[in-house]
């Protein structure tokens, strides 16, 4: 990488183009051939009302977005090994093949849409998700208190407003988490609070060891 | 011919066995347990033995009269089968168990991960597959 800020796409890093394209031809075959599908407004509506009941129940937005991110993991960490059994993929050699078969293999597979990475961080231990058609959120509005930080209740940097699809955080957060990948996942925009993009941000805490040692307790 | 399916989760622990044909010997319960803890010793200790780095551990054990079949998932369970010498094409026969693993006991909202598998839907579809390979 040379030392220049990150300000064209040209210097983020990717993967090499035959692999990029390897990674598509399986999430398309896969999305395609082995994948049951299920009524797109049944799913969004369910999630809908996932939300707005942990809404009405919690009634402050940073406790939900707690819950739904601690939800996504719990699907994550069962989700991953549907993933590898459909995907049978070899181990991702780096952080940035990662990124690419997420996008490509991951999103495709259970949500049918292949969001964009970028925005590498120089170390390439960071990268943004876009997502630009949210199968989540088709039919949503967000009330207005959800979009801003409830008023001094969290003493100002902290707070956050709704963010509406955050399970995606949790799901991420523990899929990856089982391949030895610790990570923190966290929304940095969402159009559905009139930002021009949404985004998820990704970033590489550390990765975990492999050899767990035999039965510590 | 199938033998036996065992799962060991990523810390070492028997959680799923079951055994397809009669007249095979048997252990205890607990000399079970102890196979899989050693199984996933020995395994840790053929992959720090590979001279080439980042090598997996150990995939298969050939004897005169059976083989056994291992493979680890990148989460760290380990699937290991038991078949006679002659037996094909086992790597799909694993996938098929992988896949079927993954819809009927991690999609149990119900089933805590790393526990003991009690799901008769998963022994179920297990048993279709062997019962293909073995008839």
């Amino acid at each position: 990488m040379q030392g220049t800020p990150i300000t064209t796409k040209a210097s983020f890093p990717t993967t090499s183009t035959a692999a990029a394209a390897r990674a598509k031809q399986t999430g398309d075959d896969i999305w395609r051939n082995r994948t049951d599908k299920i009524n797109a407004e049944l799913f969004a509506l369910t999630y809908g009302s996932l939300v707005a009941t942990l809404v009405k129940d919690y009634e402050d937005y940073a406790e939900v977005n707690t819950q739904l991110d601690k939800m996504g993991y719990n699907i994550g960490v069962r989700l991953i090994e549907e993933f590898l059994a459909k995907s049978s993929l070899p181990k991702c050699g780096t952080f940035v093949e990662t990124a690419d078969v997420i996008s490509k293999i991951g999103f495709k597979m259970f949500l049918g849409i292949t969001p964009t990475i970028t925005n590498w961080s120089a170390d390439t231990k960071e990268f943004s998700i876009i997502i630009d058609e949210n199968p989540l959120s088709e039919f949503v509005e967000l009330p207005d208190d959800a979009l801003l930080p409830p008023p001094a209740s969290t003493g100002g940097s902290a707070a956050t407003g709704l963010w509406y699809s955050n399970i995606l955080c949790g799901v991420l957060r523990g899929a990856l988490e089982m391949v030895l990948l610790q990570v923190d996942v966290f929304f940095v925009s969402d159009v559905l609070r009139h930002d021009d993009a949404t985004e998820i941000r990704v970033r590489l805490v550390r990765i975990l060891d492999e050899d767990v040692p035999a039965s510590d307790e | 011919m199938l033998h036996s399916l065992y799962i060991i989760n990523k810390a070492g622990g028997l959680i799923y066995l079951k055994n397809y044909t009669d007249g095979i010997a048997t252990l205890s319960s607990n000399e079970y347990l102890v196979l899989a803890g050693t199984f996933h010793s020995i395994h840790v200790i053929t992959s720090k033995l590979s001279p080439v780095p980042g090598s997996s551990g150990i995939e298969v054990l050939e004897a005169d009269l059976f083989k056994m079949f291992c493979i680890q998932t990148p989460t760290g369970t380990k699937f290991l089968l038991v078949t006679d010498p002659l037996q094909s094409n086992v790597d799909a026969i694993m996938r098929k168990i992988y896949e079927t693993y993954a819809d009927y006991v991690m999609k149990n909202p119900f089933y805590t991960p790393e526990m003991p598998i009690r799901a008769d839907l998963f022994d179920l579809n297990l048993n279709k597959i062997v019962k293909q390979i073995n008839s």
